[in-house]
């Protein structure tokens, strides 16, 4: 079995899912409660808040547990063009978000709100100059995901953070559900207001996250109610998946350096062979420093690109053809069409995302099977 | 750009000769003892400065740490070179460029100590600020009052280049200056008057007054917080919890009147002596003001004060309420002083409490409470001792 779909989901560690189930047998008091075992549950989670944030270096207040990469997006956009809507209606971002961020766009355009979803390069990129063109005086927001989750492609986050610095009274928001562990993502350094993560994206527990919300920044919360997390986000702690996240993001950080430096090995093989089999494109600049080291995204016109995973099932072998998200939908990927490939090759992407577990031998066994797959003796289009 | 030294200023410029090498030598243990998570640095005494060298560790939570050490006047991240005009100049704009905010004006000081360099300290001067001025848009030379000063010290093997500056706390080295022990009550101010009796240079160690089960775990907990954050700016530091319930209650039987606080502070005074002395403190602290409650008079404080011969410190005495709250917000023990758990202190609060405890009156109300001796010694025998600091391992670590 080989599991390359790491961009949809990623198996948690062992130690996590020990760490979770301690916790829970354990440890199932309330955060709340006024008694010893609410106040052991609440040291359990001031604790993982402590880890998390020295892992980041940022403030342990400045983290806000939240259920996921989802609802950490929608607190950030919504929360901070509420909070601030005397500061204007205006947010920028990108035409190659993720779902829960496009989405929560076009949900605030319908309330009103005036999104510019800026264009991106053949490669996937945004352009820092156009980020600056399009700041108006009712600017609030700037959300620009660090990683595309689709492609691979790395925003130029850096730029777009000092770039903002001299606008001080416009937030910028990165999504940085899959860049954590992959690449260096340190927020207070790049000017970053607020930053999102998942849990599962960095072998932790699904339906847990995180936001960095730089100290000074205010959010209206979406959830009403008990007044958890500062006020920001209501509704019991999830313990167990609390510390579990902890425990992953701790890991991510510490294994990152040699971990992505593996990565960036097997994805050069990954390309090398890819690049040799006539009627593929891989997608995204030609530039390694450019790409995240776990994505490759490949268009092969012509062929049904669900049938293609399909077919590497039968050999073991679990790929993508997009965004897990956006996998229900037949129209042509957003992403790639955005990029300005052809409809052909925007409807044929195919997403193969690695974990460092992988092996030099499991990138050939997939070329291989690939090759193979895609045969056209073999393969009914 | 990663600095390659911090180099620091001591405080307290005042003091000389032996006073100083021992401020000196207690200061750099803090930093040393402060800095131990971070392996790779050494810390170096030269040309009249100390310095750390940072082999390669990172400013940032260096920079933090230091922020944090009491007899540390401020210092600076140190950019070294090649003693050579366009690796300074390089140097010296990247330096420029990556400081925290954009200054409007600047000016360049130049100190030459190898007079064998080709251009003299004037002409650097303007070679490294000119090449600056050129690169850096809205940038203007001011010689008189720039927001930000650049140095260059031009030395044989290489040159220095440092301009900002982070202040530090200054006061004394925790400990230089002695013990005391520091009534901790869980509000607002007694953390503050911790955290000045320790930049003074006092070591303290805590006692808390706890009423359990009247009073909750969580409070209990509160207190921990408070004393781990105040110990971010030592190493560690001992915290006491004396039950208090049960001589509370004693009280609150044989006695109801309006000195009913009067006593039980007298009770806590004397209970602190004793911690006090087998701790080797020679001085009580504690977070009064003057005005704020009942029990903060001028006579109150005396009447009270009359129960323990060693001094009471009081550093919040002549503070406004928005002064102590500044401070407290500040060291970041605010939003854990104001967490709304009940302390001991508002359990048994007579009606009117008296503002003015005349000294006779308590002692004859006093006598009668013959229980009370044997009280004090079994709530000092009981008292429960923890040492808090950051860094202590706990048995929920393995879980992380």
């Amino acid at each position: 079995m080989l599991y390359m779909d790491h961009s949809a989901t990623t198996p948690p560690y062992d130690e996590v899912v020990d760490t979770v189930a301690q916790v829970m047998k354990r440890f199932y008091g309330n955060p709340s409660s006024l008694h010893g075992l609410g106040v052991e549950a609440h040291k359990l989670v001031q604790q993982a808040r402590s880890v998390i944030a020295k892992a980041m270096n940022v403030k342990p207040e400045e983290i806000v547990f939240t259920s996921g990469g989802t609802e950490s997006n929608n607190l950030a956009i919504k929360g901070a063009l509420r909070a601030y809507r005397n500061r204007g209606r205006h947010l920028i971002t990108t035409a190659v978000e993720h779902a829960s961020v496009y989405e929560c766009c076009r949900q605030l355009e319908r309330e009103g709100y005036s999104v510019t979803y800026l264009p991106v390069d053949r490669t996937g990129a945004v352009r820092a100059g156009d980020v600056r063109d399009a700041i108006r005086e009712d600017t609030v927001l700037v959300s620009v995901m660090h990683v595309n989750n689709e492609v691979g492609r790395i925003q130029p986050i850096g730029e777009i953070g000092s770039l903002l610095r001299e606008y001080p009274r416009i937030l910028f928001h990165v999504d940085a559900v899959q860049s954590i562990g992959k690449l260096k993502v340190s927020p207070a350094e790049l000017g970053i207001d607020l930053l999102s993560c998942s849990a599962h994206k960095i072998r932790g527990p699904k339906g847990v996250g995180f936001l960095y919300r730089r100290a000074p920044v205010r959010l209206e919360p979406l959830l009403a109610g008990g007044g958890q997390e500062a006020g920001l986000r209501s509704g019991t702690e999830n313990v167990p998946l609390i510390v579990g996240m902890a425990k992953a993001v701790r890991m991510a950080v510490e294994r990152m350096a040699e971990n992505t430096a593996h990565l960036y090995r097997l994805r050069a093989r990954l390309i090398a062979r890819i690049s040799a089999m006539p009627g593929i494109t891989v997608n995204g600049s030609e530039t390694m420093e450019h790409m995240a080291p776990h994505i490759v995204n490949i268009s092969v016109p012509g062929k049904k690109p669900e049938v293609i995973v399909h077919a590497l099932e039968q050999h073991g072998i679990y790929i993508s053809t997009r965004s897990a998200c956006a996998s229900g939908d037949d129209r042509p990927s957003r992403v790639l069409t955005a990029m300005g490939l052809d409809p052909a090759r925007a409807s044929s992407g195919l997403r193969i995302s690695l974990s460092a577990d992988h092996t030099e031998s499991d990138i050939d066994f997939f070329c291989d099977t690939l090759q193979k797959v895609l045969d056209p003796s073999t393969l009914p289009v | 750009m990663q600095a390659d030294f911090i180099m620091l200023r001591l405080g307290e410029l005042t003091l000389k000769g032996r006073n100083r090498s021992r401020f000196e030598q207690a200061a750099l243990r803090d930093v040393r003892q402060r800095l131990r998570p971070f392996g790779g640095i050494r810390i170096l005494h030269e040309f009249g400065r100390i310095y750390i060298q940072l082999n390669g560790e990172p400013y940032a939570p260096i920079a933090e740490r230091l922020g944090r050490v009491f007899g540390l006047h401020s210092f600076s991240p140190v950019y070294r070179t090649a003693a050579d005009l366009e690796a300074i100049r390089r140097t010296a704009l990247n330096v420029m460029r990556s400081l925290p905010s954009k200054p409007a004006t600047f000016k360049v000081t130049v100190r030459r100590t190898d007079k064998n360099f080709p251009h003299n300290s004037m002409e650097m001067n303007h070679l490294v600020g000119g090449y600056v001025l050129r690169h850096i848009d809205g940038l203007k030379v001011d010689v008189h009052r720039p927001d930000i000063e650049l140095h260059v010290e031009i030395r044989q093997q290489a040159a220095y280049i440092y301009s900002y500056v982070e202040k530090g706390l200054g006061g004394f080295p925790v400990g230089s200056n002695g013990k005391a022990l520091l009534l901790l009550s869980g509000g607002i101010d007694s953390p503050v008057a911790g955290w000045l009796a320790m930049k003074r240079g006092l070591e303290i160690e805590a006692v808390h007054f706890h009423s359990y089960p009247y009073t909750s775990e969580r409070s209990r907990q509160k207190v921990i917080d408070l004393v781990k954050t105040l110990s971010r700016y030592t190493d560690s530091i001992r915290l006491h919890l004396v039950p208090f319930a049960d001589l509370q209650t004693r009280l609150h039987q044989a006695y109801r009147g309006n000195l009913e606080i009067t006593i039980t502070r007298r009770m806590m005074f004397r209970i602190a002596e004793r911690l006090a002395e087998q701790r080797g403190a020679e001085a009580l602290v504690t977070g009064e003001s003057l005005g704020q409650v009942a029990s903060q008079t001028l006579r109150s404080l005396d009447t009270i004060g009359r129960v323990v011969s060693m001094p009471i410190l009081r550093p919040l005495i002549m503070m406004d309420k928005s002064e102590i709250m500044e401070v407290a917000e500040r060291i970041e023990t605010y939003p854990i002083s104001i967490l709304p758990y009940e302390d001991c202190c508002t359990l048994f609060v007579p009606k009117s409490p008296s503002t003015k405890p005349r000294l006779i009156q308590v002692e004859f109300v006093e006598k009668r409470l013959d229980w009370m001796a044997e009280g004090i010694e079994q709530a000092v025998r009981n008292t429960e001792t923890i040492v808090v600091s950051e860094e202590a391992p706990q048995e929920t670590d393995v879980f992380f």
